[in-house]
């Protein structure tokens, strides 16, 4: 057991290291260094992923709406912390909104989380009871009615139909995000170590013995889908103070598409996996493979093929390479197991650990 | 009968839309009902049809453009399958969905690549383009022979299922998979025909579709396959003739609410009456149900 | 002299009807608090399916099941199967009590499965562990802050110890699924063992063991069954097993009950023998 506490320690210690670290980095480069859209993005990509894993991943539930439970936590906060000031004109067409008061930031990011979970609960109730490849379609369908609903001009006093709303708080550096994050993957990792997260995965192994162990299965999975999308939630507000501005046609299916396949190529089941491909992600679509996209020449010969957009084309490539021959993805089921490690150092290498 | 005039062009072109539906449909619940695949690339594979004959038809005539979108779109649809799902076929359900958004995802970033982002106007096909007038509804020939021809194809493919032993080869695996290939029947090669056949209509399908609405961008398929799927579900998924009816339904009813005034609900729509089949009756309009043993 | 024994389980007139065909047909039994008690039968005879309606898997098409007096399943044909119902008394059970396999466990029956489902990613420990779950007291939010680090510890005493009581704690990080065979069987035993219950359904426990195993487990169903104050319902085929610790016998064939006794009465009667038993052998007559 002394391994457990020392392991848990060395994690802080760690934690905190990288945010020092991250401090370091601001205080040293330049704030339009691509380093820093590559971790703000990541890192809140990483938030999205790892409550999207724990839903499909951990509890085996294949859902598709996860898009649908970030374009309500973005809207939400938006809705709730635009400056009273700003309202007549961002909501120009609605007479200045219905909404007339302004949240601070940390209130609005949580009612972000608790309405995308509201609504996961609705949405639970008909469509958790469904066969896994009837599950995907149901989610994707409730994620597209409720992006059709935050777009009718009927609901515009509120959402702004189908036009921005911007200016609403953000954030400037990256530890805001960072620390946040790190706050709700925390919890998601507490909460799978704990005796309902080990519940989710005996669900996911096995329904039927699941059940039949006295585990109920409606009550865990709505536990599970209300969870994720809380955090999905919390993920869309930081997505949207991000990017400054937000628009419900941006929350398509595609989006959820994304996050699916960075869970996979991290390993389902795998929160540190999630956490590895968000940022690996996000590098290449932004940065690393950048210069697929450009033309190239070598002496007087131009290279076939390089041209805009060739870049997407090679990580698609890669993806179905992972999806078909790496099919555990880079972390499998396993974690980066500080346990262990502590294990290794502190010499105790034949001692078993508790499970 | 004021509304009925009103009304009258948005049915038409429902019906139109529909039959479009309808075939891409049959793709869907033909290999759902084979390999129990949600083959989210199939709307993908509609689109790509649509870019084959923009480019085709750039430097080919007609006759010869046609028939080879036809053929390409075919290939694409075997390939897609012997890469992509074959390899999966022993794996966790959720592994062979995935690579088909895999999939999805590949040929939607290579459509970009190759168009370089600007979106195409489609060829317009000699007679099938051309203006008629129908009653109060000016609309194109393509409007009316969409149903003709989609209820032809739908008769020749039942024929096909119930009456040649391909068919009967493809029902068989339909209903149990496992004991099919113990019996000896050539899996693959059902596969491969389901995947051919759906792919076909695909593309006869993406003709008629594009010769309506003519502008091609790599995105546009995504929406009619979502819709077409929708009708699979609502037919009964496995049945053709359900998906067909189920596709006709959502196309004529998207245009009544369009029609209706309520546009940006006409999608929406879909889904709604998508989860509703879900909840009130999964097998669909004439689908089956099966019993888990414990 | 046997003083008056709680009725643990008793079936009246459970059928089970999946379309045109009667898996189980008009089953009535009982099972007596300290008793092993096993149901036998040819391969398809609507053993397992019998199990399933007591454990809530399946809703019976008729008949009830009653739990220590109390009702737990309890249905009648309505719909299309009224047209279609092949067995009696159909409209004698008004009631319908329908609950989910969780709830029964809860109350306090176990169950094993004939086909071993193990929780495949998970080790022995693992296993057993999360079969401790269903009697929590601690909600989502008190688990994931670890405010509930005393039921924790005891879930994870009361695990190791049903692993000891099945002899496996040696294996206990072993993956479940790298076990041996008769490992597995027993590891289910101790995962239905943790759920703490009163009533044990044991469906097919010998299954592919030889006839030492066969022996020793039939000693240890014997010795938990004291240890823990259980009562035993048990569907075999091994019949040495089933002659050696049985207190009764049923034998159902096509569903429908053809003979009930002690062991030695079965074993003569000779509808039973037509049906398939063999003494030495399992043959089919």
């Amino acid at each position: 057991m002394k391994e457990n506490k020392i392991s848990w320690f060395i994690g802080l210690v760690l934690l905190a290291l990288m945010f020092v670290g991250l401090y370091a980095l601001e205080k040293a480069l330049p704030p339009s260094t691509m380093l820093f859209t590559i971790l703000k993005k990541g890192v809140i990509y990483a938030l999205i992923a790892v409550s999207m894993n724990l839903l499909n991943g951990f509890t085996g539930l294949f859902s598709l709406g996860q898009a649908g439970f970030m374009v309500i936590g973005a809207y939400t906060y938006a809705i709730l912390t635009i400056p009273v000031n700003m309202r007549a004109m961002i909501y120009q067409y609605y007479d200045g909104g219905v909404v007339q008061f302004a949240l601070p930031a940390i209130v609005g990011l949580l009612c972000a989380g608790l309405v995308a979970a509201f609504f996961a609960f609705l949405v639970g109730l008909p469509v958790l009871r469904l066969k896994s490849d009837y599950l995907a379609i149901a989610t994707l369908g409730f994620a597209e009615i409720i992006r059709a609903f935050i777009q009718y001009e009927g609901l515009g006093p509120l959402t702004n139909g189908s036009n921005l709303l911007r200016r609403f708080p953000s954030f400037t550096g990256i530890l805001y995000p960072f620390a946040a994050v790190a706050i709700c993957v925390a919890v998601i990792v507490l909460l799978i170590h704990s005796t309902y997260g080990r519940a989710l995965k005996a669900i996911r192994d096995d329904e039927t013995a699941a059940e039949a162990m006295g585990i109920n299965l409606f009550f865990h999975k709505q536990f599970s889908f209300v969870t994720s999308s809380f955090f999905a939630g919390i993920g869309g507000a930081l997505l949207a103070m991000y990017q400054g501005s937000i628009q419900a046609a941006t929350f398509k299916s595609a989006m959820t598409y994304e996050i699916l396949l960075i869970v996979v190529i991290g390993g389902m089941g795998s929160i540190t996996g999630s956490i590895i491909a968000s940022f690996l992600f996000v590098a290449s679509s932004e940065w690393w493979l950048r210069f697929l996209d450009n033309e190239m020449f070598i002496g007087a010969f131009k290279m076939p093929l390089l041209r805009s957009g060739f870049r997407m084309v090679v990580f698609s490539v890669i993806i179905m390479a992972v999806v078909l021959l790496y099919r555990r993805g880079i972390m499998g089921d396993k974690e980066f197991n500080l346990r262990r490690i502590t294990q290794h150092l502190t010499g105790k290498k034949g001692v078993r650990h508790d499970g | 009968m004021g509304w009925l005039e009103r009304f009258f062009p948005y049915i038409l072109a429902g019906i139109s839309v529909g039959g479009q539906y309808a075939l891409i449909a049959i793709g869907y619940t033909m290999v759902y009902g084979i390999l129990r695949l949600i083959n989210f690339a199939h709307g993908d594979i509609f689109t790509v049809a649509g870019f084959f004959m923009v480019y085709m038809n750039a430097t080919m005539p007609l006759y010869l453009s046609i028939p080879l979108t036809i053929i390409l779109t075919v290939i694409l649809g075997f390939a897609v399958e012997r890469a992509a799902y074959k390899p999966l076929r022993d794996a966790p359900r959720m592994s062979i969905m995935i690579s088909a958004i895999g999939v999805s995802y590949l040929l939607q970033n290579l459509m970009w690549y190759v168009t370089g982002g600007l979106a195409k106007q489609y060829p317009t096909i000699p007679w099938i383009s051309s203006s008629v007038t129908v009653w109060v509804a000016t609309t194109k020939i393509v409007t009316l022979v969409t149903p003709v021809l989609t209820i032809l194809l739908v008769v020749l493919l039942q024929q096909l299922i119930n009456h040649t032993k391909i068919g009967m080869a493809m029902r068989a695996v339909s209903r149990d998979f496992e004991t099919a290939k113990l019996m000896g029947i050539q899996i693959n090669r059902v596969i491969s025909v389901s995947f051919i056949i759906g792919s076909f209509l695909a593309a006869v399908g993406s003709l008629l579709y594009f010769s309506n609405y003519a502008t091609v961008t790599p995105t546009v398929g995504a929406m009619p396959g979502l819709k077409a799927f929708v009708a699979a579900v609502f037919g009964g998924i496995g049945s053709i003739p359900g998906a067909m009816i189920g596709a006709f339904l959502i196309g004529i009813s998207e245009n009544l609410i369009k029609a209706l005034g309520y546009s940006t609900f006409s999608d929406a729509f879909t889904f709604a009456l998508l989860i509703f089949v879900l909840l009130a009756k999964p097998t669909g309009l004439f689908g089956e149900k099966t019993i888990d043993k414990v | 002299m046997m003083a008056e024994r709680e009725r643990m389980l008793e079936l009246t007139d459970i059928t089970m009807q999946f379309g045109g065909v009667v898996a189980v047909n008009n089953l009535s039994m009982h099972i007596d608090r300290g008793e092993i008690v096993a149901l036998i039968g040819p391969n398809g005879a609507g053993k397992t399916t019998a199990f399933n309606c007591v454990t809530g898997v399946y809703k019976p098409t008729n008949g009830q099941v009653r739990y220590r007096g109390g009702l737990i399943v309890s249905n009648h044909p309505t719909g299309k199967m009224k047209n279609m119902y092949a067995g009696v008394n159909a409209d004698k059970y008004q009631e319908v009590v329908e609950h989910t396999p969780d709830k029964i466990t809860k109350l306090g029956v176990a169950r094993t499965f004939q086909n071993i489902r193990l929780f495949k990613t998970q080790t022995a420990f693992e296993n057993v562990l999360i079969a401790t779950h269903l009697h929590r007291t601690s909600n989502p939010f008190t688990a994931t802050f670890r405010l509930n680090f005393r039921e924790e510890r005891r879930m994870r005493e009361l695990a190791l110890e049903m692993l000891s009581v099945v002899g496996l704690a040696d294996v206990r990080d072993e993956l479940a699924t790298s076990l041996p065979y008769g490992k597995q069987r027993r590891l289910e035993i101790a995962r239905a063992l943790a759920t703490k219950p009163q009533l044990l359904l044991l469906d097919e426990p010998a299954a592919g063991m030889n006839p030492q195993e066969t022996d020793d487990l039939g000693q240890f169903i014997v010795e938990i069954k004291n240890q823990f104050d259980l009562t035993v319902f048990l569907i075999e085929h091994h019949m040495d097993l089933v002659m050696d610790i049985s207190d009764r016998i049923y034998v159902i064939d096509f569903g429908k009950l053809i003979a009930h006794g002690l062991p030695q009465e079965v074993q003569d009667n000779p509808d039973v023998i037509t049906a398939y038993l063999g003494v030495e052998d399992d043959e089919p007559a």
